[in-house]
This record gives C-alpha cells, structure tokens and sequence, in this order.
C-alpha cells in the first residue's frame, strides 16, 4: 500500500477522485437530473461531501498507525483543502440558490437560524488552516504553532456534525447521521486514547525519575 | 367532460402548458441515459425517476365556479408532484413515498364521520366519489419548508360532505385523521410524530368552498404518494394542513391536538396560515421556491398572505392576531 501511496500517479489520481463528487454534482446540475427540487438537492449533496472528506482527513493519522500506511502521511494536506474545497461550494451553494446572493439576507440569516450558524462558525475556522497548508507558513508559523492551530480540525468537525443534527432534527431522521457521528467518534476517540497514553507514559518515567528516599 | 387518459390533463391555459412531447422527450433522455451512457449511480437514479410516472385511472373534474379555484399559474410537472412529497408514514425523505407508498391499499376504504353531528355515517370510497359533481381546482401549494407547487385537483368542497351529516350546534372544530397501518407504511412508528396523523380545521375553515375534498390530480385517481384515494387541500395554509389519505373525519367541541402542534408546539401553530410576516422560528417564510419552474439560480419569489387568497378568507380571520395564532 505504502508503495501505491508513494508512486508518481498518486497524487493526481486522488485528486481525480477528489473532484468526481463535484463533477457528478455539476453534471447532474446541468442535465437537470437532480430531481424536483436542484437547489436543495445541491446543497444537501455538497454538504454531505464537506462531512465525507472532513472523515477522511482525520482518518489519515490513525490509519497511519492501525495499517502502517505511513506514506498516507503525504496526501493529508490535499484531503483537508478538498474538505475546504467542498465547505466553500457547500457555503455558495446556499448563499447563491437559497439566499440569492443577497448580503442583507444572509447576514440576517446567519444568527437566526443555529444550524446555519454553526455551519458558517465551521466554514470560518477552517479558513485559518487552508490558508496556513503550505510548507513556508509552516516554517514560519513553526511547527508547534503550526500544529496547535490545525488542532482546530476536531473543532470544526464537532461543529459540522452538530450542523447536521440540527438540520435532520426536525424530521428525527438520525440515522445517516449516526454513522458520521460513529465515525467521528472512533477517530477523535483512538486520538484522546493516545493523548491518555503519552500522558501517563510521561507521568510514569517522571515518577521514575524522581530521586529515591528524599521525603518531603 | 369525459376524458381518456392519453388525452392527458386539460389546463385553463392551453399556451402556458409544457407540451406533453416535451415531457415525454425529457423521460426518454432519462431512459437512455439509464441505459447505460453514464456511469451507473447516476443511471440507476435517471431510471427511478423515468419510471416514478405510472399512469392513473381517469378522474375528470369539471370546471370550478368557486372564487380562486382557477389560478392562471403555470401547473407543476405532475412527475414533480409525485417524486417530491411529505409523507412521513412512508418515510421522511421527499423521494421515499413514490418509493414506498405502493403498498397503500386503497381498496376498499371507508371514511368514518362522527361526533357532533347529528347523521353519522362511515362512507365507502364509492359513494364518496358519487357525493358531489367533481371538479378542477388549480391551486398553489405552499410548503411549510419553503417550496411551493401549482397542483391540478380534483373532487368538490367538504362543505358538500359536511352539510349531509349535519353538525350540531357543540361542533366547533373539525379533526382528520390518515390512516395509520403499520403493515402497509414502513414508518408509522417512528419517533417523528405521533400517530395517526391529526389535522384540524375549525368548522367555518373546513365549510369555505376552497377546502377541497380530493380525489384526484392531473385528471387521474390521485397517485399513492399524493394521498390516495382522499385528502384534504386547504390552499391557503401550509401543506402539511392537508391530511392525506384520511380514514375519519370527528366533528368535536374543542380545538383539536394536531400532529405537529403535538411535535413541537412552538415551531407549528393550529391555525399555520400561510403568511410571509411570521416567520418559522428556524427560517424566513418571506419567500418560496417554485419546483419545476423556478431555474436553479432564479431568486425565490415572494410568498403571498393566505398564499394568495387573501380576497377569499381574509375575513375568516378577522380581529384574530395572525402572529399569535400562527
């Protein structure tokens, strides 16, 4: 896998792959073949991709460590601008066909309604990490900087599930989004898993290290 | 007017109609497409939506002489009407009921009529049929989610089923009650609201010549999905108001509990008027999406008080604070 992962032809395959769901969107947008109602139909489908690829850059790191896929490493960083990618068309989607791209009303409908709050506070934080994905603002930043601000991925995709939830909560139509939420909750759950055991591993060898037979 | 049904639907308005060569044009694209030129996810979904348009038998309507029954408005593409709809019993999706709702059995059928009223009588859907003339009704629906349709109807107003039972004088409301039989609809049980569907009318609402009694649409039986084989359509409120495939209609003293009043109180009033001053509590009713006609990125158009017939029941309304009792 890790030999696929680093061949030539990876990177524009996946970046193929990356931009058929907003192809077939586009397509079907065209060909009028999104059912009675395109509008909505676009921008629950672009929202739905937003959620897709925001699991699969956060799978990235535990399927690094559970398969050994180490070279998976090297395509985070086009996942997660994909993730921002499809959150911008997500965003345009609704402020164009649902708000017809009038400022006023969406300003006006940003605070009224939770769900869309807590979707464009999801959009906004992710504006910061696609904007620092390139190696200088990595150098720049430093790496722990760098690191601490991208820690604000767990934020956006808590945001974004709760986003969803609101959205199917007048219908208690859960079920599609229980597996985001399961999904979500095993790769944020191994990561506060490992935090655990670092912590107690450093805790251990601080105890360790401690000087025998000095009581205070 | 007898009709056959490959004469198709006859509208008010000849010029404004997609011609039926059109539609059928655009199903063929569909079927081709479904046969093989693209990739399959997108076929297999071409080929539902080519095939969600099996034809009806022929219910035929006269004209209407009721004030508002005739709207100019451009009718909705009737494979629109019935791919798109709310019908939670078969499934909170919009295109679950054309999906689902073929297990609906819809003979035999009686409607119960009870309560208050001096004659009750359970009803076969036959001599339900035969109880009044029928007749075409084109009326806006508007959508509590903000999308709206212009839906060809047919059957004749409750008032003509309200005066042979003879309500007492302690009648004040009317409840309709959807038939709620878990062996045919895959999702009565499900946590979204309790059943069976309840909507309510007051009596003076229920007895205006608009509410209609539905039978059909398009000039055929209605389809499943649209809430076979009778609904009610109260055009100027909200959809959800107009109880499909209904199985008893109780006259009674009290303003009736409906379902989504039941659901969330605060989000879904009794009386749901369509009015684009008082918003939903989670969006802005000011506007509406027409499907199938409206282009992807046309702006919404405005929503219109009582959906446009306000000259026809404003005054059932009057002194009452619409904000209030929305």
């Amino acid at each position: 896998m890790n030999k696929l992962l680093i061949h030539p032809a990876a990177k524009p395959v996946l970046f193929a792959l990356a931009c058929l769901p907003f192809a077939q969107l586009l397509w079907g947008a065209l060909a009028n073949t999104l059912g009675a109602n395109p509008a909505e139909a676009l921008i629950r489908g672009t929202g739905d991709w937003v959620l897709r690829f925001l699991c699969l850059t956060l799978a990235v790191t535990p399927l690094r460590d559970w398969a050994g896929w180490t070279a998976l490493l090297r395509h985070r960083r086009m996942l997660g601008l994909f993730t921002f990618f499809y959150a911008v068309v997500h965003f345009l989607c609704y402020a164009w066909l649902d708000m017809g791209l009038n400022a006023g009303d969406i300003l006006r409908d940003i605070p009224k309604r939770p769900f869309i709050l807590v979707g464009t506070a999801a959009l906004l934080l992710m504006a910061p990490l696609a904007a620092t994905s390139f190696d200088r603002a990595i150098r720049a930043m430093g790496h722990a900087r760098w690191k601490r601000l991208h820690r604000a991925i767990y934020a956006v995709v808590l945001l974004g599930l709760l986003h969803f939830f609101w959205m199917r909560a007048a219908k208690h139509n859960f079920g599609e989004w229980a597996i985001y939420a399961g999904v979500v909750a095993v790769l944020l759950g191994w990561r506060l898993w490992q935090w655990r055991l670092r912590r107690r591993a450093s805790s251990a060898r601080r105890t360790a290290s401690r000087p025998a037979g000095r009581i205070t | 007017m007898p009709q056959r049904p490959e004469s198709g639907f006859n509208h008010p308005v000849p010029s404004e109609i997609t011609p039926r060569a059109a539609y059928a044009g655009r199903r063929e694209w569909m079927q081709r497409l479904a046969a093989g030129a693209l990739g399959t996810g997108l076929a297999s979904w071409a080929a539902r939506e080519a095939i969600a348009q099996p034809k009806g038998a022929a219910l035929p309507g006269g004209k209407s002489a009721v004030s508002g029954a005739n709207t100019m408005e451009k009718a909705t593409p009737k494979a629109d009407a019935t791919s798109y709809n709310n019908y939670y019993e078969f499934g909170t999706d919009k295109s679950d009921p054309a999906k689902n709702a073929h297990t609906l059995v819809t003979r035999p059928w009686t409607v119960v009529v009870e309560g208050e009223v001096k004659k009750p009588k359970t009803f076969d859907i036959d001599a339900l049929l035969k109880l009044s003339a029928m007749e075409e009704r084109i009326y806006r629906l508007r959508c509590v989610e903000g999308w709206s349709m212009v839906l060809p109807w047919v059957g004749y107003s409750l008032a003509e089923l309200i005066k042979q039972v003879e309500p007492t004088g302690n009648a004040k409301f009317v409840e309709f009650h959807t038939l709620a039989d878990p062996k045919t609809m895959p999702f009565v049980g499900s946590r979204v609201l309790e059943w069976p569907y309840v909507e309510g009318l007051r009596l003076d609402e229920a007895m205006h010549p608009l509410t209609l009694l539905a039978f059909g649409m398009y000039g055929e039986v209605l389809p499943n999905q649209n809430g076979a084989p009778v609904r009610l359509v109260v055009p100027w409120k909200y959809g959800f108001k107009s109880a499909k495939s209904i199985v008893k209609i109780r006259f009674v003293e009290k303003q009736p509990r409906t379902a989504w009043v039941k659901a969330a109180a605060q989000e879904y009033g009794f009386y749901s008027n369509v009015n684009p001053k008082v918003d939903h509590p989670r969006w802005s009713q000011a506007t509406e999406r027409r499907i199938g006609e409206d282009g992807i990125f046309a702006k919404k158009r405005p929503t219109l008080m009582f959906n446009g017939y306000e000259a026809q029941v404003a005054s059932l309304y009057s002194g009452l604070d619409l904000a209030k009792n929305f």
